[in-house]
């Protein structure tokens, strides 16, 4: 098809490339080593050890970054220790203040953050601009609101803060999980040492020059890069008073038991294999839609994945074929073309991973729909839009999380099974479902073991609803009242 | 030959306009020696309806705008008092002779209590409303939500303050309002208006007058279109009068006594406590049948 004409045979128009400009001016700027932000300044790691964050669109390296180690990290805590002191006493309007100048400098700077997000961690630009930089500045707003009115969340004895803060975060929403640990944790008075992702390091380091920027007083926010090592030594330093941790089931177990060991206060977001249930009375075109954002938002790298879909069986052909079509559509590529709708997988790890499941699931007998049209670029991770149908609720890609742009479809007979299918499995972070019956909708959400709940929508986050999971999807919520109590001692 | 300086001609801010009052009338504003330091608009009970209907334009828009928006919006108004401080404090110190000390503070409480409240607009609902048990199969919440216009009168003392502390919990709330300045230091609020006319404020959401409380009050208070009245450390007369005359149209009266006006002014906690918006706002409950069938 000749970009930008009409399609000979479908008189369908194809989109003409339209490349993100800004992107120049934001590789241009990247600093090719930059530094650890630990007490108010940028420095290499002690040992001078540094590893390369790439560009999973192209593989090209985008810069070597500190690799943070047991020195670096006794600093970094250190530092947030000297610093709790004055900031746990700083008048709430002051911290205030601080939030709301970080909320508006993150605003300003929104477009360079948006397009460095989509080079060093893959996602469409369209999500990072339109999804990722709006929830990190709202985040930062609401909880900058709450500082002054923490009274009215705290219980007996008034709001105190937890402490120093060991937070750790993924890979998939390198900024907003930076945004969820830090705003609420410094609204309410604490200190933090931050780990980004080893694969997504540049966006919370450009973080660190906003707040050294708009004068957060030294030591109130520390960050360190490295990888799966550097996150043991955090959230396993003897100083800290609290853990924050999103990422798998596995790793949060694990910390959950260093955390019980030392009796201290954590937090977790961990996995989930989100049931999205679509009754026969739902919109069905407007379900379909809510179904492509469920699984194919951010390559399906999203721990609220909707990636059980559960279709009632009188209209589960109709929906496969809709989906099926739909699949087509998608745009899947350069991540920093205007008009992608799947950019690139992570990692490469992460890739190989997904290709794992795909399989499985071929193996297990499931039935593989590939989005075939896609051409994909030869360097860089790629993976397909995908679904499978004829899947088993034993079948190992209806259990375990996948994290990649893959979707299990089973259907149901009646309400009462949609929910026991929608319940099978020890996750429960997420569930969707579609109906036109708000009476439906509202039950099913009550009888769904789910942190987040979407009727007739999918994917919708906001500084002022709670957002977690229950079971094995972890424990302790970001955002709202509930997410505050968690930074509050 | 010594430059002349342009004097400023200082009108009222409705529906996003600086008209003078359809009345022609002007008050001296004077300096403690009781030299006059310009003319303040003074408003009739027409610049007066005029302002509510403005208000009753801009209603729907600003209650229906996300309550985010809504927040930032106010904390933009705080942005550009920051950057007009100097002309606030002259404002206040011209007229009432203050030190320049006490007017700074009274300025930056001002401005602090607009960023307090800024950050009210998304938090509200969730410490006033929520769900409803209810001891049946339904799915009941109760949401707050704004009057709609609202009339609020500023103390003589502290002018800026007062003003600020009346004005922000209503329009948190969501509320479109008519607010009268302080009489005795209308500059203030002139001020103010000026810089509302600039800030990201959609024309209508705030409508300041300048005048008379014994003309301005009874008025707002046997407004039909007005749905709340209320203010700070106003004569009891004047309170009294203005109570019985909502009773009429059942308006909502907000009417606080504070003992000490500066001081009682400066606790900040006390005036941004939630009450303070969820005073300007109405509970509505809403039911939803929950079943499988």
């Amino acid at each position: 098809m000749i970009q930008g004409r009409p399609d000979a045979e479908t008189d369908a128009w194809e989109l003409s490339p339209a490349p993100e400009t800004f992107a120049k001016t934001v590789r241009e700027g990247l600093e090719p080593e930059p530094g650890l932000y630990i007490d108010g300044g940028f420095a290499p790691a002690a040992d001078g050890r540094r590893f390369e964050t790439i560009e999973p669109a192209t593989e090209s390296v985008l810069a070597r970054v500190p690799d943070a180690g047991a020195a670096d990290v006794d600093r970094a805590v250190e530092s947030a220790r000297r610093a709790l002191k004055d900031w746990r006493r700083t008048p709430p309007l002051e911290r205030a203040k601080h939030l709301f100048r970080i909320a508006r400098r993150i605003q300003e700077r929104s477009r360079e953050l948006a397009v460095l997000e989509s080079i060093d961690g893959g996602k469409p630009i369209k999500e990072s601009r339109d999804v990722d930089l709006p929830l990190v500045a709202q985040h930062f707003f609401h909880h900058a609101g709450w500082c002054d009115k923490l009274r009215f969340v705290a219980g007996h004895g008034g709001p105190e803060p937890v402490g120093v803060c060991g937070q750790v975060i993924p890979w998939n929403f390198p900024l907003m999980m930076a945004a969820w640990k830090l705003a609420p944790a410094l609204a309410c008075g604490n200190t933090c040492v931050l780990k980004p992702a080893e694969t997504t390091p540049l966006t919370a380091l450009r973080l660190a020059e906003i707040l050294d920027e708009v004068g957060l007083p030294p030591g109130v926010v520390n960050i360190v890069t490295g990888g799966p090592e550097t996150g043991r030594l955090l959230v396993e330093h003897a100083d800290l008073d609290k853990v924050a941790f999103t990422g798998s089931t596995e790793v949060g177990k694990r910390i959950a038991a260093s955390c019980a060991r030392r009796g201290r206060k954590v937090t977790l977001e961990l996995g989930g294999k989100g049931p999205h249930v679509i009754f026969a009375d739902a919109a069905i075109d407007q379900a379909v839609e809510g179904i492509v954002s469920g699984i194919w938002f951010n390559q399906g790298q999203v721990c609220c994945a909707g990636s059980r879909l559960l279709v009632e069986e009188s209209v589960l052909e109709e929906v496969l074929e809709k989906l099926a079509w739909r699949m087509t559509t998608l745009r899947v590529g350069d991540p920093l073309d205007k008009n992608t709708d799947v950019g690139a997988i992570n990692s490469r790890r992460q890739l190989e991973t997904i290709r794992g499941f795909l399989q499985r699931g071929v193996d297990e007998g499931a039935r593989l729909h590939e989005c075939g049209e896609a051409t994909l670029p030869d360097r860089g991770f790629w993976c397909r839009p995908t679904f499978f149908s004829d899947v088993q609720p034993s079948h190992t890609i209806a259990r375990e999380e996948i994290f990649g742009p893959v979707l299990a479809v089973m259907s149901f007979r009646t309400p009462e099974e949609a929910v026991a299918r929608a319940n099978d499995t020890p996750f429960g972070l997420s569930a969707g479902v579609w109906t036109d019956k708000g009476a439906k909708a509202l039950e099913f959400a009550r009888r769904v073991n789910a942190g987040v709940v979407w009727c007739n929508s999918f994917n919708r986050f906001d500084p002022t609803a709670p957002f977690g999971g229950r079971r094995e999807s972890g424990y302790g919520r970001e955002g709202g009242m509930a997410g505050l109590r968690e930074y509050l001692a | 030959m010594s430059r002349v300086p342009v004097a400023k001609t200082c009108k009222l801010y409705i529906g996003g306009k600086y008209p003078r009052s359809e009345s022609g009338r002007t008050v001296p504003v004077l300096d403690p020696a009781g030299a006059v330091l310009a003319h303040a608009a003074r408003a009739s009970r027409k610049d007066l309806r005029d302002a509510v209907e403005a208000a009753h334009k801009a209603q729907d828009a600003w209650a229906g705008a996300t309550a985010y928006l809504r927040g930032q919006i106010l904390h933009r108004i705080a942005e550009f008092m920051e950057a007009r401080r100097d002309e606030l404090v002259q404002a206040i110190r011209s007229v009432e002779g203050s030190t320049a000390a006490a007017a700074r503070r009274e300025v930056d409480l001002s401005v602090d209590r607009v960023v307090s409240f800024a950050g009210w607009t998304d938090k509200i609902s969730t410490l006033i409303g929520g769900q409803c048990a209810v001891a049946g199969p339904f799915y009941t919440m109760s949401v707050a939500e704004p009057i709609g216009v609202c009339a609020v009168v500023a103390p003589a003392r502290p002018s800026l303050l007062g003003l600020v502390t009346t004005l922000m919990p209503t329009l948190a709330a969501g509320n479109t309002v008519v607010a009268l300045g302080s009489e005795s230091n209308p500059l203030p609020a002139v001020v103010l208006g000026e810089i509302l006319g600039v800030s990201d404020v959609p024309s209508g959401v705030v409508n300041l007058l300048t005048g008379g409380v014994g003309e301005i009050v009874p008025a707002m208070a046997g407004h039909r279109q007005i749905g709340a009245i209320g203010g700070i450390g106003l004569p009891a007369e004047v309170v009294a009068g203005a109570c019985e005359a909502a009773a009429e149209s059942l308006k909502r009266t907000r009417f606080v006594a504070v003992a000490s006006e500066r001081a009682g002014l400066e606790d900040h906690d006390r005036w941004t406590a939630p009450e303070a918006v969820a005073n300007w706002t109405e509970m509505k409950s809403i039911w939803h049948p929950a079943s499988l069938d």
